[in-house]
């Protein structure tokens, strides 16, 4: 078995893994299917730089070979802004089951224009404090 | 280069000082007031320096290339008709700021006030010297924003809110249509830049696309001037404070569709569509707004009003293109600024003083504030046009004018229209000094109350009214060169000969003129029958139409959205999966067909392989036990942990670094927010979904693996890799390849970055900070533990372990920052590992006691993150090179040694400090939100 083996199947197991559970009805799977979608595409940008072993880019005069260092770059700040992503997700999926006390991702089949009265009545500051 | 730095800083200075009161929110309002008033008198100096070339003819300009490929270039231009409109800005400027400092009641938030008002003063005195149509526009955008808050300044009042969106929908709307006219104009001009512009009407006027670009162009001046059908904004504006309206809704703002017409008379005007159909809106709107301000109450109301009729006036002039009407126009700008500013001023102190601008519930008041009155009466006479008024000459002049057009064939028609729009006016204005200062008292409680306000508050309008008059008394000395040197920049001819006075025989202007006075004295003393005939009329309501039709735009917008998104995001989702999928089949189909390529395999060895099983393993759980969430974060916890371990093994130190931080900070995020979470899913979907749903994911992933092993197996392309390599130590001065590119090759990325993730902390903020209150807060306080929690709140062991542990990974942190440019490490692998010293403090200690010991706000580490990184490159600016140019050298110290400082390290400073502030932020949120709900629970629990 290859390492080009082991990612590629990695990253497609990853990825099935991140449908399936982005396509379930609940926040909670969703934020988790997202996550694995995300370290499936970040390990495939990665990849694009194609497989090395022991060559960091570390310049070293005594060195001559050396990893393709712009897709780790890439994927550096990748990890930070899918931190990012997944921590707001998880805030907006927390703060909606707050707001309707249903995690369904669809707020659990409440019609759109039934809660119209609601949200322009806030809109205008005349909604009613509990 | 010393014109240069003038306009630069004529341009920027109330924006600086904007941000500094802004800045210096909690300071007395003196402190607001005085830089406010400060940078309106510098401005005004700085305008003043540059009178004698703008209005020698030797127009003063400057141009930097902004975005050269848009042809928008920062191009700043300060010709006769700019440097006229730059000195009302500054100087009524200057004067409101005065006024508005005794304006303003106690306890209001003075600092908001003035910073939006400076924040205005820039954007307006921006399109006035604007010498690109691009960057107008960029200014003409920010004007309705800015007048936007300034309008619902009073944000509890729902008239002031309304009165704001009313007006942000209608001046911004009016801007989108501005957006697409000017882009038009420069196509057409083939350059956006206003003097290659204004050179080429005949060129512009020939093209097939005039009429639509001219009406885009008119629908942007029109909006914004409140001409007629879009004037119904302006006096719903009038709910903001009197200061406001004074400066943005009768001075400023409004006449920023007038400044335009302007500023484009050379392109624009001189052909019958434009003759016909801006003479047409002017005289429209100048005989309406007349009329109806006749019979308003609020004194903020005539004047609004008022106001809307003299717009239409200036627009009816411009739009004749005829020379001498646009000198008139230009004059009469100069006098309705002084009069209307007085009057708007004075009505501000009538309201300050009787607690009323019911022009019914007063009267008599020229007794009780004779001063006001005094102020008032002469403005209302200028705006009356009567002699020896300013008024009184551009009246004068747009009378005389009316003649040489006949409207619809008719040449009567414009001059009887226009003498009608004058009586109208001449009644209006009496009234409005009549009603008010002379007579009786009508109701004793304002009457009472009433008193002339100190003189800090009428200085201002006293000023004004002064030169009122005098532009009546002495307009030769005081306005004919200006008013000749703008008009010539108007009509882009040689600045024509000016001869102003009061008398100049008996001429038809001066009859019509008499007709007008005669007319509106007996208007006025018919006004109580005249009113109940008004009354009893019933007349459209501009408001409700406005809101009806808002309300079938969103009703309509909704069923579009309905149909063409299904509101569901399980749908949307699938559907895009699908296609996603379905792109990807085709895009193989077409390629080839050959999976794998020629690049030879690195041979795995058994501890990988085991990893690689691991990760499977874990995957395949977190998907079979999602409903156990709990576990299912453990099951991630896993899979990041072989990532990272690949990212390692696969020479790529840094990233692993990153990843197994950041997995832990998610890790921590998720068991915080479960904690507040359901634990289990109440239904689970059907077996039918399920096995829909796992052939699509199988089939995603079997193709994404097998673009991946397609990718992996086949050599790649020529990369730029090489360059990164062999520039990183001799240009960036680092060795670490990666982290060099972060803060220098690629540093313009980066800082897109650190601002994403800025802003989805100060997101998280507010979606947690907001979540105390309504259904939302009441859910919290419900709260209950569904855990078994352990009994001990902050066990011991962890505390003291904790605290000894703190000091060591923040000395990690620094080492990994320091170390950052030529190891690995830098800037966002410290800003995680130190967020993670932080954080354990928070889970041992609890969140109020660790909160408590916090040295930094979260909001200012992502602040100041942002502006250092920002200045590092604004620095290499400001020594000539491109923006982020990185600098290092080599130093010795005795007892050190050799050692380097790069301007990289301050940008990885700035990187650090955003990315600190932003996880601390989501996470400590998060935190204080789960205290609050398990100490509402404990309270509930303890009091039964």
């Amino acid at each position: 078995m290859s390492y080009e083996f082991l990612v590629a199947s990695a990253i497609g197991v990853l990825v099935a893994g991140g449908i399936f559970l982005a396509l379930r009805a609940r926040t909670f799977q969703v934020v988790l299917g997202l996550t694995l979608i995300s370290y499936a595409v970040n390990l495939f940008l990665f990849a694009s730089g194609r497989l090395v072993l022991n060559r960091p880019p570390i310049w070293d005069k005594a060195v001559s070979e050396y990893t393709d260092p712009l897709p780790q770059a890439l994927v550096l700040t990748a990890i930070v802004i899918t931190f990012g992503m997944t921590a707001f997700v998880v805030i907006l999926a927390l703060r909606s089951f707050l707001e309707t006390g249903s995690d369904h991702v669809d707020g659990d089949r409440v019609p759109c224009d039934a809660q119209d009265g609601l949200a322009d009545g806030l809109a205008d500051g005349e909604g009613t404090e509990p | 280069m010393a014109i240069a730095m003038t306009l630069l800083t004529l341009a920027l200075l109330p924006f600086a000082a904007a941000l500094a009161i802004a800045q210096l929110h909690g300071a007395p309002r003196a402190v607001h007031s005085g830089i406010a008033g400060g940078a309106s008198a510098a401005g005004l100096a700085l305008l003043a320096s540059l009178a004698a070339p703008a209005l020698g003819g030797d127009v003063p300009f400057v141009r930097w290339d902004w975005v050269p490929s848009l042809g928008l270039d920062l191009t700043l231009m300060v010709d006769p008709l700019g440097w006229m409109f730059g000195l009302l800005i500054l100087g009524i400027g200057l004067l409101v700021v005065i006024f508005a400092h005794s304006y303003l009641y106690e306890n209001e938030d003075t600092g908001r006030f003035f910073a939006s008002l400076m924040l205005f003063q820039g954007a307006m005195l921006g399109i006035v010297i604007a010498g690109n149509v691009l960057l107008l526009l960029v200014f003409w955008e920010l004007t309705s924003l800015a007048s936007f808050l300034l309008i619902g300044f009073w944000q509890h009042k729902a008239e002031a809110r309304q009165g704001a969106r009313m007006a942000l929908a209608v001046t911004g709307g009016g801007g989108l249509a501005l957006i697409g006219g000017m882009v038009l104009l420069g196509l057409i001009a083939g350059s956006f830049d206003l003097q290659a512009i204004l050179a080429r009407g005949d060129m512009v006027r020939a093209s097939p696309l005039y009429p639509l670009m001219l009406g885009l162009i008119l629908l942007g001046c029109f909006t914004k001037s409140a001409q007629f059908p879009f004037h119904f904004w302006l006096p719903h504006a009038m709910a903001a404070p009197t200061p406001v309206s004074v400066y943005l809704h009768s001075a400023t703002m409004v006449k920023a569709g007038v400044f335009l017409l302007a500023r484009l008379w050379p392109v624009l005007a001189g052909t019958e569509l434009y003759t016909v159909t801006v003479t047409t809106v002017g005289l429209v709107t100048m005989l309406l707004g007349a009329t109806v301000a006749l019979f308003r109450h609020d004194l903020k109301s005539i004047l609004a009003y008022s106001t809307i009729s003299q717009l239409g006036m200036l627009v009816m002039l411009l739009g004749f293109s005829l020379e001498a009407a646009a000198l008139a126009a230009v004059l009469h700008i100069l006098n309705h600024a002084a009069f209307k500013a007085a009057l708007f001023m004075s009505a501000g102190i009538v309201e300050h003083e009787t607690g009323t601008r019911d022009i019914r519930r007063l009267g008599g008041l020229a007794k009780a504030m004779p001063v006001t009155a005094g102020i008032a009466t002469l403005a209302a006479a200028s705006m009356a046009g009567l002699p020896p008024f300013g008024g009184f000459i551009s009246k004068e002049l747009m009378l005389y004018q009316t003649p040489k057009l006949a409207l619809a064939g008719l040449p009567w028609l414009l001059p009887v229209l226009a003498t009608l729009g004058a009586t109208f006016s001449v009644a209006y204005s009496l009234r409005f000094a009549a009603h008010l200062f002379a007579g009786r008292p009508r109701e004793a409680g304002p009457f009472a109350r009433a008193h002339d306000p100190s003189p800090a508050m009428w200085a201002a309008p006293a000023l004004l009214t002064t030169l009122a008059v005098l532009l009546g008394l002495v307009p030769m000395l005081l306005a004919a060169p200006l008013v000749s040197a703008v008009t010539g920049a108007v009509t882009g001819s040689a600045p024509p000969e000016v001869e102003l006075g009061l008398w100049h025989g008996v001429n038809l202007a001066l009859i019509l003129s008499m007709l007008a006075v005669a007319g509106g004295a007996v208007l006025l003393s018919r006004h109580a029958g005249l009113l109940s005939l008004w009354e009893r009329a019933s007349l459209p309501d501009a408001k409700r139409m406005f809101e009806i039709t808002l309300r079938l735009a969103d009703a309509r917008v909704r069923k579009a959205l309905v149909a063409t998104h299904t509101p569901s995001l399980q749908r949307m989702l699938l559907a895009s999966f699908a296609i996603m999928i379905l792109l990807v089949i085709d895009g193989a189909l077409t390629g080839g067909g050959v999976l794998t390529g020629t690049r030879p395999g690195l041979p795995a060895n058994l501890p990988a392989v085991a990893a690689w099983a691991l990760l499977i393993a874990a995957t395949l759980a977190v998907v079979l036990e999602s409903h156990n969430r709990l576990r299912a974060l453990v099951y991630v916890s896993v899979i990041g942990l072989v990532v990272s371990l690949a990212f390692a093994v696969l020479s790529a130190p840094d990233l692993a670094l990153t990843q197994i931080s950041v997995e832990a900070v998610t890790v921590l995020l998720m068991l915080l927010a479960l904690n507040l979470l359901p634990k289990k899913p109440p239904v689970i979907s059907s077996r039918m979904r399920k096995t829909r749903d796992a052939a699509i994911a199988i089939v995603g992933g079997v193709l994404v693996g097998g673009i991946a092993w397609a990718m992996l197996t086949r050599d790649p392309g020529p990369s730029i890799a090489a360059f990164h390599l062999a520039n990183a130590k001799p240009g960036g001065g680092g060795t670490n390849v990666v982290n060099v590119i972060l803060v220098d090759f690629r540093a313009y990325d980066t800082l897109g970055e650190i601002i994403v993730l800025g802003i989805a902390g100060l997101g998280i903020f507010a979606l947690l900070e907001t979540a105390g209150t309504g259904a939302s807060g009441a859910r919290l306080r419900a709260w209950r533990a569904d855990m078994p929690h352990s009994p001990e709140r902050h066990p011991m062991m962890l505390v003291a372990a904790s605290r000894i542990i703190l000091p060591l990974t923040l000395a990690v942190g620094i080492y990994l920052f320091l170390r950052g440019h030529n190891q690995p490490g830098g800037g966002f692998i410290a800003a995680l590992v130190v967020a993670i010293a932080f954080l354990v403090q928070y889970l041992a200690a609890g969140f109020d006691w660790s909160d408590a010991r916090k040295p930094f706000g979260e909001h200012n580490l992502i602040g100041w993150g942002v502006l250092v990184a920002m200045a590092t490159g604004l620095g290499a600016m400001a020594l000539g090179s491109p923006f982020l140019t990185s600098w290092f050298d080599y130093f010795s110290l005795p007892l050190i040694g050799k050692f380097e400082l790069a301007s990289a390290m301050l940008f990885d400073t700035g990187v650090f400090l955003t990315v600190l502030g932003a996880v601390m932020l989501a996470l400590a949120q998060l935190s204080h939100v789960a205290t609050r709900a398990a100490r509402a629970a404990e309270e509930a629990e303890g009091a039964p």
